[in-house]
């Protein structure tokens, strides 16, 4: 059982099929579970009061918006190292998934800095990288976008979320440069008071059932992405049988 | 430096001071970026003196990214990319000659200029060298980062607003670090060699990675 017996989409979508439902239930467990914890089970913060439980969905959002960069990244070698079929589909359709993590813990994250810093916004290092990495996202989703043929889009992309992987490094290190060069004295730290284990349990849980989520959304974006395929080669198959001088043409000018 | 590189560069060179005289817009619009950001925040001349490394640096990436899309797609619509790409040399190496000309013919302009402007905002000697020498340090850096988003780009007939927004993200750190030794300069307990010399191991990491990362998107975009 190697990656590669699942290279065939059809055999893929038959594994999807099966591990699916699941995955979904496991993930509806966790999160009825993780939610349950976090609303009652948890205990209020003697400084934050409520406040504190917008840490249970901040903080898993802020993992997985870097944990599926780093899926785009393994899948983008994958499509330039390996050339695996599903590679492109994958890293492809983790893109939305994982600019909406990060967009998820920028909000929830200004939501929580209201109440606590005074503000929605600090040009705190964290917050500074994490709005580099949404515009990293969108960047790369506009250039899917844009190309007609997803074979040459999907290495495009994949070179790109290459080098974007070298640079978060460089980048999320330069900007803590930055911060602690001009405002050393308040830098706004978010790892308060080591964390106890009433508030870790709940958060360890919802943050399984974030993934849980992730790798359902995940798989039915990649089930979808070879749907739509499929249905772009049977309608350019189409259009080649009921014109077939027009047809070539056009797939003469897209490449 | 080998011949074929060298005509190569010289072609380069030739074709994009001459046609369309890019370098002479580059610097223009350089000039405009200086001159609108006064009637923004104010005729403060204080506070143009300590804002004014980040205007000088901003506009210099504002240049740059306007120049950016010329440098593969001329030779994308006249075919001389494909010859390039069948020619049997190293295609890392022909990116770089390229970006290297196309600096020559942009980057280096706005460094020349960079005095000039500073006066504008009533930044001191010492200062305008520092800030000169920055610049002259980072938009290589500029250059070769933003030739990866030309080379995803070329295929796309209006690849220049896209080119921009993938490009931003990536030359942050030459910014920040463009910035604070340019800053640092002025401001004398920081010290001013510590960000310089990031800044320089920034633009060599730049000419590895930039070079391989657009003949790779090139290879793909020509195939």
């Amino acid at each position: 059982m190697s990656i590669w017996d699942y290279a065939n989409p059809t055999r893929f979508l038959r594994l999807v099929q099966i591990v699916l439902p699941w995955l979904i239930g496991l993930c509806v467990l966790a999160f009825a579970a993780g939610l349950y914890m976090s609303f009652f089970v948890a205990p209020e913060d003697y400084q934050q009061g409520d406040t504190v439980r917008i840490m249970f969905i901040h903080v898993p959002a802020a993992w997985l918006a870097m944990m599926c960069y780093s899926i785009m990244a393994m899948s983008s070698l994958g499509t330039l190292v390996w050339k695996h079929p599903l590679a492109d589909v994958s890293a492809k359709s983790a893109a939305p998934i994982g600019a909406a993590f990060t967009f998820m813990s920028l909000v929830t994250g200004s939501l929580w800095g209201k109440p606590m810093w005074g503000t929605y916004w600090v040009w705190d290092a964290r917050l500074t990288s994490v709005l580099v990495l949404l515009i990293m996202y969108l960047g790369l989703m506009t250039l899917w976008r844009t190309m007609d043929d997803p074979i040459k889009a999907g290495k495009a992309a994949a070179v790109l979320t290459l080098v974007g992987a070298l640079n978060l490094p460089v980048i999320k290190f330069s900007v803590d440069w930055w911060n602690t060069l001009h405002q050393p004295a308040s830098v706004v730290r978010m790892d308060g008071p080591t964390i106890h284990p009433d508030i870790l349990w709940p958060l360890v849980i919802m943050a399984i059932a974030f993934t849980l989520l992730f790798f359902v959304l995940h798989l039915m974006a990649m089930r979808n992405e070879i749907m739509r395929r499929r249905v772009r080669a049977l309608r350019q198959r189409a259009a080649s049988v009921s014109f077939p001088s027009t047809a070539t043409a056009s797939t003469q000018a897209a490449e | 430096m080998s011949s074929w590189a060298m005509v190569l560069f010289q072609r380069d060179l030739r074709l994009s001071v001459r046609i369309g005289g890019s370098a002479m817009v580059g610097v223009l619009f350089f000039l405009a970026v200086v001159t609108v950001i006064p009637f923004g925040v104010g005729p403060d001349l204080n506070l143009l003196a300590r804002i004014g490394p980040a205007i000088l640096w901003i506009g210099a990436l504002l240049a740059t990214l306007l120049g950016l899309d010329r440098l593969f797609q001329a030779d994308r619509e006249d075919g001389t990319l494909d010859l390039m790409l069948m020619a049997g040399r190293p295609l890392e190496l022909v990116v770089l000659i390229k970006c290297l000309a196309h600096w020559v013919a942009t980057g280096l302009p706005l460094v020349v200029a960079a005095p000039l402007l500073s006066i504008f905002l009533n930044i001191d000697p010492v200062a305008m060298g520092a800030i000169t020498l920055t610049l002259l340090v980072g938009t290589p850096a500029l250059t070769l980062i933003g030739a990866i988003g030309a080379s995803l780009t070329v295929s796309l007939r209006r690849g220049g607003l896209l080119l921009a927004v993938l490009v931003v993200p990536l030359a942050i750190p030459v910014l920040i670090f463009g910035v604070s030794a340019a800053d640092a300069a002025i401001h004398d307990p920081v010290p001013f060699m510590t960000p310089f010399l990031i800044l320089c191991s920034l633009s060599l990491i730049a000419a590895v990675i930039g070079p391989i990362a657009a003949a790779l998107a090139l290879r793909f975009a020509g195939d």
